[in-house]
């Protein structure tokens, strides 16, 4: 049982990241690494930069 | 100069010039360590590559040369697997060795321009699925089952063999060099390598090749939803629940993308149930029971108005819902056609596979099959994905043929996973379905008629079929319901309901393979028109600056609205086109796809030559070369063909002779005013044809030159210029493979020892 949800965590671990669903925990871990001085984005403001930034960026999805 | 915990001294390296950061543990496997590994063959591995070059010479041999009565769809897998994992270990390590020569010791842009946004580097087996994701859309589930009228070994052939020589190493290679490029666009790296010239043919060739592939797709969703209220109101619904999706991630709960989109998957699964109800009302069949032009009208209003909302309330949320489907559904396919493994009782080669008259698409095997068949096999749009977000998120650059090789092998398995769905139906009901309405008259009755008139053997069909089936899957006809995706649709309802479900849930099945397909296009719809009318704005900018500001909102409209306008034209075009759209426009889809493909491995030509990498050229050259034969002969055909069906001027001839002798109605075209309209098509289709073909060649041309330019430079002892960044040490280590290596779970444990301040990119400071 334990395996199992082990083995669930680690797909659903997988398919977030192929989502793109962490990337603000990748942004906060950068953020930390590259030792900024100031404080990080906030989550909502993270993903509002993320999403914003795409407007002037577009990126092409294949047929 | 401190040494590091293995010993080695840390001092430059001779051959690249990196000095490794003191204090860290190699960055890259040590060259004679990995060479002894790779080339190390112990009893266990050679049994298993030999077992495994059996399986795929038995399935071949299944597949091309026992003609039983019918194939089981296992071989396919097979045949196809087996051959995936060999191009995978042999040939893409030959491009490895000596074309990419890839160097862990060097940082990726993910590492030196590490930003936490756009340059973020991710773990190797998560890009595989996001990659995969950016490029795999509709395109594999379509062209195969168009493909599939001349039988179904032509087909696999060319996206198997096809894929390993020639899409696989397409991707591979303008992924690796766009990395090394810092993440450059293939637009940008054309005009380095290739000049003015040659960057601007490039460019003008790569906007008119999106315009063609955006109206293409559309075309594909417009003729699945045309009469069909419940595709409608289903596929409608995706644009309610996306714009929740986003309202939900913007300002309730930032961030929790799994969350959303398992709820937009709920809500979207609900909408498929309830466009069955909903289609079973009277007023819901009357309300979305559309004819195609008003559904053309729709998709392209539709169009203008997402690519101008902000991405966040539209385009990201549905991405996600997208991806999320793709994977899911993939998987599904994948595994119901292995379990249920269906029968195929299509002949390896169709009747239609020495002719050039075929009702699906016209024109012979050669080369329209090769056109037709673009994605699975050589997709030139791939190259603006790998040109674009991917190679900014490669951890090491050894990763490279996992993710670039590795990702477009398995969008081939979902075209072979595709064009098994496609023949597993019945033959009869595949050409009832696939031939324009001028063939099968629209009814049960004229198209049983005609597909039992065509002769072609075991098939004979009745009304009873048609309409039972149309019945089964929910739909109020299934004739000429053209463009693939109904086909497929039809295909893995069928294999779906032996797997779950049963008969009952057929309707269901049909309409989830419509939901995700149409899905798909209109992301890529989306997206395309976005990037399109971005290279639109800067192409302008370059007369009139004020364009290239993009926040700048007239310009951003106007441009929007020109390239929705061109693609709208042309998706118009087809959907009015008495010959049946698909049938002559979908050759123009494939040509000016991988025209595209002609035109990035033109320029990957050219770097490889600057390399100096002579010797090994023709690893590019092939696939080049075969691209080029085949996209620049069937534009000739296109434009100089005498038969009518597959010359676009030919064809402009004929109807024009007919209109200037006052025949009333001539061929297919009904009406005055239908033949006018095929007089136009036929012209627009024809200059079209003429400008990628004429594009093409200048691009190529213009490699070629750099590439005799290098040779002589190599032969002079001159250098070439080189766009590359510089070279800069890396600080992380990762395997570069699905599963590490012996060696590489050594140096990682090395790495694990390594306290956590001292693994982190302290360069990276800003």
């Amino acid at each position: 049982m334990n395996a199992l949800l082990t083995g669930l965590r680690g797909f659903a671990g997988y398919f977030s990241g192929v989502l793109g669903a962490d990337a603000y925990r990748k942004y906060l871990e950068h953020h930390r690494d590259s030792g900024h001085a100031g404080p990080p984005l906030t989550e909502r403001e993270f993903w509002r930069d993320h999403t914003d930034r795409q407007d002037s960026n577009p990126q092409g999805r294949c047929c | 100069m401190g040494t590091m915990p293995a010993g080695r001294p840390q001092t430059a390296d001779p051959e690249d010039g990196i000095t490794p950061v003191p204090g860290l543990p190699p960055t890259a496997v040590d060259e004679t360590v990995r060479e002894a590994e790779e080339r190390k063959w112990t009893p266990g591995k050679i049994a298993l590559w030999a077992a495994i070059a059996l399986l795929g010479g038995v399935a071949w041999f299944m597949l091309a040369i026992i003609r039983g009565e019918t194939v089981n769809a296992i071989w396919f897998v097979f045949a196809s697997v087996c051959t995936y994992l060999i191009g995978y270990r042999f040939y893409s390590k030959v491009i490895e060795r000596y074309i990419t020569r890839p160097n862990d010791r060097r940082a990726t842009p993910a590492e030196y321009k590490a930003d936490g946004k756009d340059y973020v580097r991710t773990d190797r087996n998560v890009l595989f699925g996001h990659h995969f994701a950016a490029i795999a859309g509709a395109g594999p589930l379509v062209g195969p089952v168009i493909a599939a009228q001349m039988g179904y070994l032509p087909g696999t052939i060319w996206i198997i063999i096809g894929v390993v020589l020639a899409g696989a190493v397409q991707d591979y290679l303008v992924l690796f060099f766009s990395m090394r490029r810092g993440g450059r666009s293939l637009g940008q790296m054309a005009r380095e390598e290739l000049g003015v010239i040659g960057g601007t043919a490039a460019l003008i060739a790569t906007l008119l090749i999106m315009i063609i592939i955006v109206a293409i797709l559309a075309l594909v969703v417009v003729n699945a939803l045309g009469e069909s209220p419940w595709g409608v109101f289903s596929v409608g619904m995706t644009i309610p629940i996306a714009l929740f999706m986003g309202v939900y991630l913007r300002y309730l709960r930032p961030g929790k993308v799994m969350e959303v989109s398992i709820i937009g998957f709920v809500l979207l699964m609900a909408a498929i149930i309830g466009g069955g109800a909903v289609a079973g009302t009277e007023w819901g069949a009357a309300f979305f029971h559309l004819d195609k032009v008003s559904i053309a009208w729709g998709l392209i209003i539709y169009g203008f108005i997402a690519a101008i909302l902000p991405v966040w309330l539209l385009l990201a949320p549905r991405d996600y819902l997208s991806t999320f489907m793709k994977i899911g559904v993939i998987v599904m396919l994948a595994l119901a056609i292995i379990v249920v493994r269906p029968e195929i009782t299509v002949p390896a080669f169709s009747e239609f596979a020495s002719r050039d008259n075929g009702p699906v698409f016209s024109g012979a095997v050669f080369p329209f099959l090769f056109v037709t068949i673009a994605c699975g096999a050589l997709s030139g749009f791939h190259a603006l994905i790998s040109s674009g977000t991917t190679p900014k998120l490669i951890e090491k650059e050894r990763q490279t043929r996992l993710i670039g090789y590795g990702g477009m092998l398995m969008e081939s398995f979902v075209a072979i996973m595709a064009l098994v769905a496609a023949i597993s139906i019945d033959r009869g009901i595949y050409f009832a379905m696939n031939a324009p309405t001028a063939l099968t008259g629209g009814t049960v009755e004229t198209a049983a008629q005609w597909v039992n008139s065509l002769g072609l053997a075991g098939v004979n069909i009745t009304p009873d079929v048609l309409a039972q089936t149309a019945k089964d899957v929910g739909e109020q006809s299934i004739i000429s319901r053209s463009g693939g995706a109904p086909t497929l649709a039809v295909g893995l309802a069928h294999i779906m309901q032996q797997f779950i479900g049963g008969t009952a849930m057929m309707a269901f099945w049909y309409h989830f393979a419509i939901m995700f397909e149409a899905l798909f296009i209109l992301t890529a719809v989306d997206a395309g028109t976005r990037v399109a009318r971005f290279m639109l704005q800067d192409s302008i900018g370059n007369f009139v600056p004020k364009f290239k500001d993009h926040s700048w909102r007239p310009g951003a409209w106007l441009t929007t609205a020109v390239m929705v306008l061109a693609w709208g034209a042309v998706l118009l075009m087809g959907v009015t086109d008495p010959l049946g759209g698909i049938n002559t426009l979908f050759p123009l889809f494939g040509i000016a796809n991988q025209l595209l493909a002609a035109i990035a491995l033109a320029v990957v030509l050219a770097i490889v030559a600057k390399r100096g990498t002579f010797k090994y050229l023709w690893i590019v050259a092939l696939p080049l070369a075969f691209a080029a034969v085949v996209t620049i002969t069937a534009s000739f055909y296109k434009i100089f063909s005498p038969v009518p069906a597959v010359g676009y001027f030919a064809q402009n001839a004929a109807f024009a002779k007919a209109l200037a002798d006052g025949k009333p109605s001539f061929g297919t075209a009904k009406t005055t005013a239908a033949m006018e309209a095929v007089v136009r098509n036929t012209m627009i289709q024809g200059w079209l044809s003429v400008i990628f073909v004429v594009l093409s060649i200048i691009v190529i041309i213009t490699a070629v030159i750099a590439a005799v330019k290098a040779y002589r430079n190599a032969a002079k002892g001159i250098a070439n210029v080189e766009y590359e960044d510089p070279a800069q040490p890396s600080r992380v280590f990762a395997p570069a493979g699905v599963l590490p290596t012996p060696a590489e779970r050594e140096l990682q444990a090395e790495w694990d020892k390594l306290p956590a301040d001292r693994r982190l990119e302290h360069s990276a400071r800003h």
